[in-house]
């Protein structure tokens, strides 16, 4: 459903919606599931990225959105410098994606103390974007909505248990998607929530036993 | 949100109101958010856009490559022309500003998109500060043209790589004609043929940048885009008809856009962007890019 304000929005740096705005989203994004400014960055372009990206500062989008700052957030401008200055080795480079993968691609590895990501996400124009891939398991991420991202034990009832966490804190679940690598092996839940996940949930939900992983990303559009 | 302009004009005119009005009620049905609220935010970027338009008139800025910028100043300051001291002059000017800001990694608002995104602030401020009209009237318009940019979205394209730049400085060119014949006291339905009116004059037009960059001849297109919606105003405030309805006009923009060669879809494969001086141009400017 098209939205007036898509239409009439976002406000942003320029030049380019699905340059600047939407590589910034993605990064915000990436800089979720680390949960919080990476300390090492390797940013792979891929496609129109890798071509053009330069011209419309991606490269800026990029890593003013592993520094936190929203589209609309001048301090875009010189986030280079910014990462320079406060000594964070943010380094890009140009790749090309094996199958059927968006124009405008990049492949996030971060690292943030013991926390370690590998993701992929494009951004689709018009500042939408979309996670594809986190640490090689298949995801639709869009943060239009609050996300949670779980790794657990592949068990009977994790999801159950879940949804009555989230719904006894008057959370409601807009999708869910689980996935597996193999039978038995971890299985990776995307929950996508019209409420904010609090902190304190957070830590309930990584205090069950089968939990791993518990990451909360921030809604980066609307 | 409507997915037919005609939907919206029909319950507009039965319910003696206008478009905006109208696409006030479907975003907050859909959404589930106050009226005021969607107000509120239309308002700020109705600040953004006037602070666009401020910052690019100073003649300031210029993009990384330096491949344009300073226009809008020119057309304040520089020697006059057969149109000078009229509002068509100023949306010529403060379409020019807002994309020079935009090229420069200025904020702006993208509406609908940030290649576009010169030509609605230009014409409504333009237009509005020449009468003068009052802010609420303002974001009234705001809204009739996201009503309109919503029905191009989902009948047509709002992306350059999807349908050429038709659906970009195009689709603005429309929203901006639509929303300002509204504001200036035009009904719901000469609010159509204003649409349909600046939408045929967009036809077919290609995306062609050069080296890709949101650059040339974007910045030209949002000002001569701007003039193609002052010329609908002026003819749909006259009472002139388009006879093709405006949602086949939008449909054949779409048609147009997924039949259009890849080249001319933002690739920097063709048009200008690929003529001699295009790519030479690209070429240097990339490499001083890298170089800075």
């Amino acid at each position: 459903m098209v939205s007036l304000l898509d239409i009439i929005g976002p406000v942003m740096v320029g030049p380019s919606s699905s340059h600047t705005a939407g590589a910034c989203r993605l990064a915000l994004l990436a800089r979720g599931l680390v949960g919080g400014t990476p300390d090492v960055a390797v940013l792979e372009l891929h496609g129109s990225f890798a071509r053009t990206g330069e011209g419309h500062g991606t490269d800026k989008a990029l890593t003013g959105g592993l520094l936190g700052f929203r589209p609309d957030d001048d301090r875009l401008r010189d986030a280079l410098e910014i990462a320079e200055r406060d000594g964070l080795p943010y380094r890009f480079e140009k790749t090309t994606m094996e199958g059927e993968v968006h124009p405008n691609t990049v492949r996030m590895t971060l690292t943030r103390g013991t926390e370690h990501v590998v993701v992929v996400g494009s951004s689709l124009g018009a500042g939408r974007v979309r996670l594809t891939e986190i640490d090689g398991y298949e995801v639709e991420i869009t943060g239009s909505l609050y996300t949670l991202v779980l790794t657990a034990e592949d068990r009977r009832g994790s999801i159950a248990r879940i949804a009555q966490l989230l719904a006894d804190a008057s959370i409601n679940i807009a999708t869910l998607r689980l996935s597996r690598k193999e039978r038995g092996g971890d299985a990776f839940m995307v929950v996508e929530t019209d409420e904010a996940v609090p902190l304190v949930l957070c830590d309930q939900i990584r205090g069950l036993g089968w939990v791993r992983r518990v990451r909360a990303l921030d809604k980066v559009t609307g | 949100m409507y997915r037919a302009l005609a939907d919206a004009i029909a319950d507009a005119e039965a319910g003696g109101t206008t478009l905006a009005v109208v696409a006030l009620a479907s975003e907050s049905r859909d959404h589930g958010r106050p009226v005021e609220e969607i107000r509120g935010v239309l308002a700020r970027a109705l600040a953004v856009m006037r602070g666009a338009v401020a910052d690019g008139l100073t003649g300031e800025m210029r993009s990384a490559s330096g491949l344009v910028g300073g226009d809008a100043a020119k057309l304040r300051r520089g020697p006059p022309g057969p149109l000078s001291g009229t509002p068509f002059r100023e949306v010529l000017a403060r379409a020019l500003a807002v994309q020079e800001v935009n090229a420069a990694m200025g904020v702006i608002v993208a509406a609908p998109t940030a290649g576009g995104a010169g030509i609605l602030p230009a014409v409504l401020t333009g237009l509005a500060d020449a009468r003068p009209v009052d802010e609420a009237r303002l974001i009234d318009a705001l809204a009739t043209a996201g009503l309109i940019g919503a029905v191009v979205a989902e009948r047509a394209s709002l992306s350059g790589a999807e349908g050429g730049c038709q659906a970009e400085t195009g689709a603005a060119a429309g929203m901006a004609a639509g929303a300002a014949t509204e504001m200036l006291g035009g009904s719901p339905t000469q609010v159509g043929h204003a649409v349909a009116l600046a939408q045929q004059a967009t036809l077919g037009l290609i995306c062609d940048p050069l080296g890709g960059l949101v650059e040339l001849p974007c910045v030209f297109r949002n000002a001569t885009g701007a003039a193609i919606a002052l010329a609908a105003i002026e003819m749909a405030l006259a009472g002139i008809e388009f006879a093709i309805p405006v949602d086949e006009v939008i449909d054949t923009m779409g048609e147009i856009g997924r039949t259009m060669d890849v080249r001319y879809r933002e690739t920097a494969g063709g048009g200008l962007a690929a003529t001699p001086t295009g790519r030479r141009l690209a070429r240097e400017r990339l490499y001083q890019i890298k170089r800075a």
